[in-house]
């Protein structure tokens, strides 16, 4: 593997009342790969991705992105190549309208307009809704909501791509098309989830989280069709593995 | 509203500065009569009912917003009949007290200035004010947070309803919510948006927020902006210098006579 995109060094966590969130976490994912975190509701998927982008510090470790260390001081530039698209659209989406919403990334990073102007068009092709660019964001659905979420952050061409369940509250049209958009980009994709199917189709390892702590790791499909352990760690191994490996 | 300023008629395509100081002077005028000026204020009614018009914004759904509001106006005028009970005026044999007449004008300000604040709204659209404000100096602070609480509030009063609903639900057999509830509902509520604030800020942060809201585009100011301004402003000065609606009865009656 060549140099990691995304270094996790021993980190740790703990809120300001004392929880401790995270305990020693490291982990090393590299360009262009995708990886699932997992693990049942508490166990830490969503701090951890608060850390990514230096939303969260830690108590303790450090984290790497693309080679430089996330402090204080370089968190404005490694929330640039790091993209991240929340659980709920409606907290992403505060512009008047689509395309407006889609600029606003770019218009911070002080790009020319016309290179904005490219970059919307671009990033709203991408997910295939540039026909909703000059609607209000509250008045599209569940499912339009998420792909302009996500075109959002692509407009700032980011190299890593981090997603806190991004196929809640899709219907499964909405899901699919998602899962496809999600196989085919190129960036490095770090997604937290409950759908194990999605995992499945998109994400090459996996990384069980329960309890603040890595309990394991490696290739999704040897881990998910680990019946004892999903159980252990409130998941479960999903249907779509049972027929592709038959016992 | 805010859909309608998405239309494009000549008004909206008017800057949004012109309009913002043009009603702003609409509300001064209008609240520079006397309390129990009626008459003169009439005329007055032909800024709202023209931008209207031009806007192509249905009366239906702007005279349904404005008695949403209405009830303000009227408890703070209901008690002026009570107060006042001198004669100013007779009507064929009914006496009219003065605290009738500054209840109607009262009520005439009201509808005048919201259904003209309305109007700007339904004409501009909030994001084009907020921009408007922000370059006619009003502190950007005021602006940016005049636009979220715009863009919240649909989703904050989603969210009551939905713990209204939910509270109904539960609490069959008794009619009355208990204050206690009530309390807590509230409470709730700031709570939740106080996370969702947090999570908004957080999501703005990602992509590269410093504090400062830009806007891709500002329009330069066309010659029919100033036009607007400075006819409505002499329109203004006239129906307050003179009472148009007392010197077009007087026309009338000298024809009849």
């Amino acid at each position: 593997m060549s140099q990691p995109v995304v270094e996790i060094r021993n980190l740790n966590f703990a809120y300001p009342d004392g929880t401790e969130a995270l305990k020693n976490i490291s982990l090393s994912i590299g360009p262009g790969e995708a990886v699932a975190l997992v693990g049942a509701n508490g166990a830490g998927k969503s701090t951890l991705l608060l850390h990514l982008n230096g939303y969260l510090r830690p108590t303790s470790g450090e984290i790497l992105i693309g080679g430089t260390r996330l402090t204080r001081e370089t968190a404005a530039a490694v929330r640039r190549a790091v993209g991240m698209v929340f659980q709920d659209p409606d907290d992403q989406l505060f512009m008047p309208t689509v395309g407006e919403d889609v600029a606003f990334g770019p218009l911070n990073a002080g790009l020319p307009p016309d290179e904005i102007e490219r970059r919307v068009a671009s990033a709203l092709e991408r997910v295939g809704k540039s026909h909703l660019k000059n609607r209000p964001p509250y008045k599209l659905s569940a499912g339009e909501k998420r792909a302009v979420a996500i075109a959002t952050v692509l407009a700032l061409s980011p190299d890593v791509l981090v997603m806190d369940e991004p196929s809640s509250n899709l219907d499964p049209r909405g899901r699919r098309r998602l899962i496809e958009q999600l196989r085919s980009f190129e960036h490095t994709r770090i997604i937290a989830t409950h759908d194990l199917e999605l995992v499945v189709e998109v994400c090459s390892r996996v990384v069980v989280l329960d309890g603040g702590s890595v309990v394991a790791e490696g290739p999704a499909t040897t881990l998910l069709n680990d019946e004892a352990l999903m159980l252990a760690h409130g998941l479960e191994r999903p249907h779509i593995l049972r027929h592709l490996h038959p016992h | 509203m805010d859909e309608l300023g998405r239309q494009d008629t000549p008004v909206h395509r008017l800057d949004a500065r012109v309009k913002t100081v043009t009603t702003f002077l609409f509300i001064v005028f209008v609240m520079s009569f006397s309390r129990d000026e009626v008459s003169a204020l009439t005329p007055f009614f032909l800024f709202p009912v023209t931008l209207m018009f031009l806007g192509q914004i249905p009366p239906r759904s702007l005279f349904r917003k404005i008695l949403v509001a209405a009830p303000f106006a009227v408890a703070v005028g209901i008690f002026n009949p009570l107060l006042d009970q001198r004669t100013v005026a007779v009507f064929g044999a009914t006496p009219v007290s003065g605290g009738w007449f500054s209840f109607a004008s009262i009520m005439l300000r009201f509808v005048l200035t919201v259904s003209a604040a309305l109007v700007l709204v339904a004409c501009t659209g909030m994001h084009r004010l907020c921009e408007g404000l922000e370059r006619l100096g009003v502190p950007r602070v005021f602006a940016v947070q005049l636009l979220f609480l715009y863009r919240y509030l649909f989703i904050i009063a989603d969210e009551g309803s939905r713990m209204l609903r939910s509270i109904e639900l539960r609490s069959t057999g008794t009619k009355k919510m208990r204050f206690r509830v009530y309390v807590s509902l509230v409470g709730h509520l700031l709570l939740r948006s106080m996370a969702r604030a947090d999570r908004v800020y957080r999501s703005m942060l990602a992509r590269g927020f410093d504090g400062q809201v830009r806007v891709s585009r500002p329009a330069p100011l066309r010659w029919a902006d100033p036009a607007f301004l400075f006819g409505w402003a002499a329109f203004f000065v006239v129906a307050r210098t003179w009472n148009l609606a007392d010197m077009l009865g007087g026309l009338f009656m000298k024809g009849a006579s």
